[in-house]
């Protein structure tokens, strides 16, 4: 159990390595904000998630796969299609928020928390 | 142009452009890759260590999911508050920035720089300035995946 | 009165001496190589205010004041004020003012607001407005960052053109016939624009204008730049000055090693991660006031040559896809 777990770990690292070093090539090579990359990022996730090979990387890396944002967008894409196949066509408009709403909320609620009890800082 | 001692016409202007590349360094990309990848990677292990102790707590997938969140985003906000997560940043670059924490970090940094113009018109207003196109574009990507996936099934 | 000479100079009649000057810097100022030239170092960036903005205009207020003292003048004494800084409708400097009761003149020129002031100021002695001026200007790190680029606290990570917005205000009070270095001539820059769109390497985006102006200099004065004991640009940096040199040339202008920059001079390269260099309204500003004063006072230099330089463009236009367009003030100073 202990050996396949290790094996595990490794397969997460290296999805979410590389996920990370493309962005990085992007950033260094091409004039694209780091914005403008999450937002490719998030649309490819949920693309590839609709198409259903997301879940093969996911199969594969774990959290490698759901930690980086094309993780989110595979969340979002998940979700809708749970959505449309409980509810039919309008769960294309309830489905991605209503997976992603723990998330979210919890990001507004720690963002607000932080904001409240921090102040900014000089460099 | 009268007087004009730099030229910028458009063969000009394409040509000091080219100067400006030749003289400006890159950044070191092969590092920097390197150092995105291990730190990326690193903060995935994280994730999945974290699902892996919510699961053998016997939380259903979707809690573990929010749990593991929960931990990762509150983390992040909290390296935001201390000004740390900036520092980590410029040595991690895409490593922090990509996964789901820096996401968090976009919202807490600019909500935090926002108090300043109060609570409403600044802090409330200003949370979602760098987030919010992901939200945008990852919300209609998802409809638009819906709507095809309805048809197609 | 000044005379226009060639086609973008004005050469001052008058002696119009730079009586005094103030120089306030943050805390990465304080620590560079020119911390020893610098009135006062503020360690806390916030400078006891709620907010940067705030701050800012404290520095503009007490350096502002600290100019005044060292020339031995009280506001009253004071027939204009020139001003501006890098914020939205110039607040650094509106703010920092507003109690002096000094007529007021806000201007705007980015980066080369310095040079734009002491030029102005100039003409307006010059041409009997009046007879004592006080040219200022401010920038911070902070509020730069929030109102151009990023949130403080976001994990981006600066590209190695990127330059470092200076903390801090430097002022110089204008008097006719008073003792102190003067300011000979000054050559007004064209806007100029290069077509770099890249926000993250200002000194490329602002070499064009201080070529366009140092060679307008030359050409109407009929001078190169041996006649100059120092020639500094603003903030140009790294990249920016050898931009520079290299068209410079093309003009028929070999520089000297001494050209050079205030954002190269006010931080150490390679123990400050500064990147390319300074750059903010009170580079050129603080470099100037504290640093070549100090140099021009002591006559270890006769005659220099300084010129601001301005990125203008706004905090929406790069997002419209603009370019940067850049302009330069080229401030001739010698010893009396």
């Amino acid at each position: 159990m202990k050996g396949s777990d290790k094996v595990d770990y490794l397969k997460v690292f290296v999805t979410g390595g590389i996920i990370c070093a493309i962005a990085q090539i992007l950033i260094d090579k091409t004039k694209l904000t780091s914005a403008r990359i999450l937002v490719f990022y998030v649309v490819i996730g949920c693309l590839l998630g609709g198409i259903g090979l997301y879940e093969h990387i996911e199969s594969f890396g774990g959290a490698g796969a759901t930690v980086p944002l094309t993780g989110f967008g595979y969340t979002l894409a998940k979700g809708v299609k749970e959505e449309v196949d409980s509810i039919g066509l309008l769960g294309a408009f309830t489905g991605g928020l209503k997976a992603s709403a723990g998330g979210i909320s919890v990001a507004v609620l720690f963002s607000l928390l932080a904001a409240v009890l921090f102040n900014p800082k000089s460099k | 142009m009268w007087g004009e001692f730099m030229d910028t016409t458009e063969k000009g202007k394409k040509a000091y452009g080219r100067a400006v590349d030749s003289l400006t360094p890159n950044s070191k990309l092969f590092s920097n890759c390197l150092k995105a990848f291990v730190t990326g990677g690193l903060i995935c292990i994280i994730g999945e260590l974290l699902k892996n102790g919510f699961t053998s707590m016997d939380f259903d997938e979707d809690s573990v999911s929010l749990l593991t969140n929960m931990v990762l985003i509150g983390t992040s906000a909290l390296l935001t508050g201390f000004g740390l997560y900036s520092k980590l940043g410029k040595f991690c670059g895409a490593g922090t920035i990509v996964p789901i924490t820096g996401f968090a970090n976009s919202m807490a940094s600019s909500s935090i720089e926002g108090k300043s113009e109060g609570w409403i018109m600044g802090l409330g207003a200003t949370m979602f300035n760098v987030a919010g196109p992901v939200i945008v574009y990852g919300l209609a990507s998802s409809i638009l995946v819906g709507v095809v996936y309805y048809f197609v099934k | 009165m000044a005379v226009k000479k060639g086609k973008q100079t004005v050469v001052f009649q008058k002696k119009i001496a730079i009586e005094a000057t103030a120089a306030f810097v943050g805390k990465k100022e304080g620590e560079g190589p020119l911390k020893d030239y610098f009135d006062t170092v503020v360690e806390d960036a916030m400078y006891g205010e709620k907010t940067w903005e705030k701050a800012e205009s404290k520095f503009v207020k007490n350096t502002f004041e600290e100019a005044l003292k060292k020339a031995g003048l009280k506001n009253s004494d004071i027939d204009y004020l020139v001003c501006g800084d890098l914020l939205n409708q110039c607040s650094g400097t509106v703010f920092g003012t507003r109690e002096m009761g000094v007529p007021y003149f806000g201007i705007y020129g980015a980066c080369s607001t310095f040079g734009e002031a002491l030029t102005l100021g100039s003409i307006l002695i010059d041409s009997g407005g009046g007879k004592t001026v006080l040219a200022g200007t401010s920038s911070h790190f902070c509020t730069a960052e929030k109102q151009f680029r990023f949130p403080l606290e976001l994990g981006t990570q600066r590209p190695p053109s990127a330059t470092w917005t200076v903390t801090g205000s430097g002022a110089a009070v204008l008097k006719e016939n008073g003792s102190g270095p003067v300011i000979e001539s000054a050559t007004i820059g064209k806007v100029v624009d290069m077509g770099i769109k890249d926000a993250a390497n200002m000194g490329g985006a602002m070499a064009g204008a201080a070529v366009d102006v140092i060679t307008a200099h030359f050409r109407d004065t009929g001078r190169n730049a041996d006649y100059y004991d120092v020639i500094a640009t603003g903030d140009l940096g790294y990249i920016g000055r050898d931009l520079a040199v290299k068209y410079l040339a093309e003009n028929g202008y070999e520089m000297p090693s001494s050209f050079t920059d205030c954002g190269i001079e006010i931080f150490d390269r390679k123990t400050q991660d500064t990147h390319s260099g300074g750059s903010g309204c009170a580079c050129s500003a603080v470099v100037f006031c504290g640093y070549f004063y100090t140099l021009l006072k002591e006559s270890k230099i006769k005659r220099m040559l300084l010129v601001p330089t301005g990125a203008m463009m706004s905090a929406i236009s790069g997002k419209q896809g603009e370019s940067i367009p850049s302009v330069s003030y080229a401030v001739s100073i010698e010893r009396q």
